[in-house]
């Protein structure tokens, strides 16, 4: 390419929009670092005025996190056994002892199954009505379609009430099941279309030479539709996880005990212990690592299916 | 291997007819081509008879058993589609193996065999490479390695050269029709291309707006076409048509345009109002005496041979003559038919009318 070419851009040109996208990177991840430092803070450094950038890293934010910990009159604590564990030893620094384990473990795991159950069963689900949508003649298929779409038209919070009441009465509340089911009913709309379009996308071809070939429909949806599918699949879900993931008014809601997601859960810990903000910013930071992990394993399929299409292959 | 029949085949796509009442049959061993203009139903044709679209109406036999309805899977047939449909998330190999691994053959079949095919096609080198980045050519011999591998009783290819630029085209043709003579199996070829099909087909169905119009030889269906379709179709230039009002009776050997008789082969039908005398453009001499006389318009050079637009009282006739036949635009000429060689049609029905010259191919059609 000639230094004049009307499509490629010159390095100046290059050079700024590299620093405008490093400028965005930054702010979007400011508030991100700051959460993972707080994490690391003293409760008097978390609340420091003017904020500390700089500080001693401290664990007693990750400890506070994980443990259900109460006070103890000085000499009582003088005549305890010395401590064992490093935690235990941060802990009594403070004037307390560790009593047991906090919920925060359980409700991470709650978040767990419900966000990646739901994610499943939204893929699922939506891949079959999507290839039946893309695929057969469905009839009165454009109404459904916008059917299923409408359900997207209002904020999903809208019908809490209504589901609140729906899941007492069939003992669906403060359930994983219940959580798990309505999460996928939120996101199936999103993931019929985003699938159908993708699927859309797949020549028939394909899956009419595998007939040819002696594979009946379903081995040719499953062998060669679903694999160049992926993409799409990969994107969609991670989508769909992090709706799941990040919901906080339904979990509110609908879930106290049990099935308790961590959204909910993180800002109580608030009321625990005072102002914990460090046992706040930890549970926040280790409540970001699932998506994180999940959305880098699919960046490969992500960067081509967030497209949509418009350059695939 | 395999005699494929259509029999009274139909399909509607809503109310759409596609395919109208369609006949013919395909004996076994034959290259036979389906030739029509883009949109006539060649395609829905062919994928009827490979079991992707289940006809309307009608019967489809493959060596003797009806599978008119059957689905694809179990007709034990091979499809080359027109842009190959080679999986992209499989390598060479994958791609030829998959049809056999659907039968459940033994892996150490299944190499032997695609090493063969391999072989043959002259793809041994790039057997482990991703299909994403090969060339046309090679997408093309990847497609027909997935069709043979198999032994079908029959290929089904529709427009497979259609993707591939013109150069190559030439080339993969012959590849193809030598691979053909090879195997011997039962083909069916869709194309659009007259010459292609004339070049290539045992025999030659062609189709419009749904219809076949004639099939058979390729000889056949160029010396005596069956409609005025095929008449303009095939070949290039086409048939020159002479058009005039009269009437013919059986026994005629004569056909008389205004005040000029011209000789034709004996008529076995009668006919009469519009008519069309129809003649090839190599069938046409042209002379300074003569008693039908037109002008020169326009002269195209061709290297060996020429074309010389005439234009006389019933039409425009383009003659193929030897480049060396002196021509000037506005010269005038005489014109003369080779007897032995016109059909004359009704222009009504757009059918030809039977004469003792044609009559043999057009009661097979
Ligand atoms: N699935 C379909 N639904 C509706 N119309 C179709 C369908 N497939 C083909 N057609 C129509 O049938 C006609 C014949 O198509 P086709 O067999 O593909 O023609 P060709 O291969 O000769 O170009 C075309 O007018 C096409 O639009
Ligand atoms: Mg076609």
């Amino acid at each position: 390419m000639s230094s004049f070419s009307v499509t490629e851009p010159s390095k100046r040109q290059k050079w700024f929009a590299g620093s405008l996208v490093i400028l965005y990177a930054l702010i979007t991840i400011m508030p991100l670092i700051w959460i993972i430092a707080t994490g690391f803070k003293s409760p008097s450094d978390a609340i420091a005025y003017p904020p500390k950038v700089f500080f001693e890293p401290s664990m007693e934010g990750y400890v506070n996190l994980f443990t259900s910990r109460t006070r103890l009159p000085a000499e009582e604590l003088a005549a305890l056994p010395p401590s064992e564990t490093w935690y235990q030893e941060l802990v009594r620094d403070n004037g307390m002892v560790i009593t047991g384990p906090s919920r925060y473990g359980q409700r991470f795991l709650n978040s767990v199954i419900i966000g990646f159950g739901s994610t499943f069963l939204s893929i699922f689900l939506g891949t079959l009505a999507a290839y039946g949508f893309s695929r057969f003649k469905v009839p009165i298929k454009d109404d459904l379609l916008f059917f299923i779409l409408s359900t997207r038209m209002m904020p999903p919070i809208a019908v809490a009430i209504p589901i609140f009441l729906m899941f007492r009465q069939i003992g669906l509340s403060d359930s994983h099941l219940g959580m798990i089911l309505l999460y996928t009913a939120v996101n199936l709309s999103l993931s019929v279309w985003l699938l159908k379009g993708f699927i859309d996308e797949i020549p028939l071809e394909y899956e009419e030479a595998a007939l040819i070939d002696g594979y009946t429909r379903f081995q040719a949806f499953y062998k060669v539709v679903l694999p160049q599918a992926a993409t799409g699949i990969a994107s969609t879900a991670i989508f769909c996880l992090i709706f799941a993931w990040n919901e906080y008014a339904f979990a509110v809601l609908l879930t106290s005990g049990n099935a308790q997601t961590a959204p909910p859960f993180i800002p109580t810990i608030i009321g625990a212990g005072g102002k914990d903000w460090p046992a706040v910013a930890a549970g926040a930071t280790i409540f970001l690592i699932p998506v994180m992990i999940f959305t880098i394993l699919l960046r490969k399929h992500l960067l081509s299916g967030i497209t949509f299409g418009a350059v695939r292959k | 291997m395999a005699q494929i029949i259509v029999k009274n085949v139909r399909k509607d796509f809503g109310d759409f007819t596609a395919v109208k009442e369609s006949s013919f049959t395909v004996e076994d061993g034959e290259f036979f081509m389906l030739l029509g203009p883009s949109g006539c139903g060649k395609t829905t044709t062919l994928r009827m008879i490979a079991g992707l679209e289940l006809p309307t109406s009608g019967e489809i036999f493959i060596d003797g058993e009806e599978v008119g309805q059957k689905p694809a899977s179990k007709r034990d047939i091979a499809f080359v589609f027109q842009m190959f449909a080679l999986y992209p998330h499989m390598n060479v190999r994958q791609n030829i193996s998959y049809p056999l691994k659907s039968q459940g053959m033994p892996k150490a079949q299944i190499k032997e065999k695609v090493a063969e095919v391999a072989r043959i096609l002259g793809i041994t080198d790039i057997l482990n490479k991703p299909v994403g980045g090969l060339s046309g050519g090679d997408r093309q011999r990847i497609a027909l390695g997935r069709a043979i591998v198999r032994e079908p009783k029959a290929f089904m290819m529709d427009e497979p050269l259609g993707a591939l630029d013109a150069e190559f085209r030439e080339h993969m043709s012959e590849e193809l029709r030598a691979l053909h003579d090879r195997m011997g199996a039962t083909t069916i070829y869709v194309t659009h291309d007259q010459l292609e099909a004339m070049q290539m087909g045992d025999k030659i169905v062609v189709m419009n707006h749904g219809v076949v119009e004639q099939f058979g030889v390729p000889q056949e269906i160029y010396d005596w076409p069956a409609t005025m379709f095929v008449a303009e179709f095939i070949g290039s230039p086409s048939m020159n048509f002479l058009e005039y009002e009269g009437a013919v009776n059986v026994g005629d050997k004569i056909a008389i345009l205004g005040d000029v008789s011209f000789t034709i082969p004996e008529q076995l039908t009668a006919a009469s109002g519009d008519l069309a005398l129809g003649v090839r453009p190599e069938h046409i001499t042209l002379s300074n005496s003569g008693d039908y006389r037109g002008e020169i318009t326009a002269t195209e050079y061709l290297g060996t041979t020429q074309i010389i637009t005439v234009e006389c009282a019933h039409g425009v006739v383009k003659v193929r003559a030897p480049a060396a036949q002196p021509a000037q635009v506005g010269d005038k000429v005489g014109v003369a038919f080779n007897p032995k060689t016109i059909t004359l049609f009704d222009r009504k029905t757009s059918r030809a009318l039977v004469s003792v010259a044609n009559k043999g191919v057009l009661n097979n059609g």
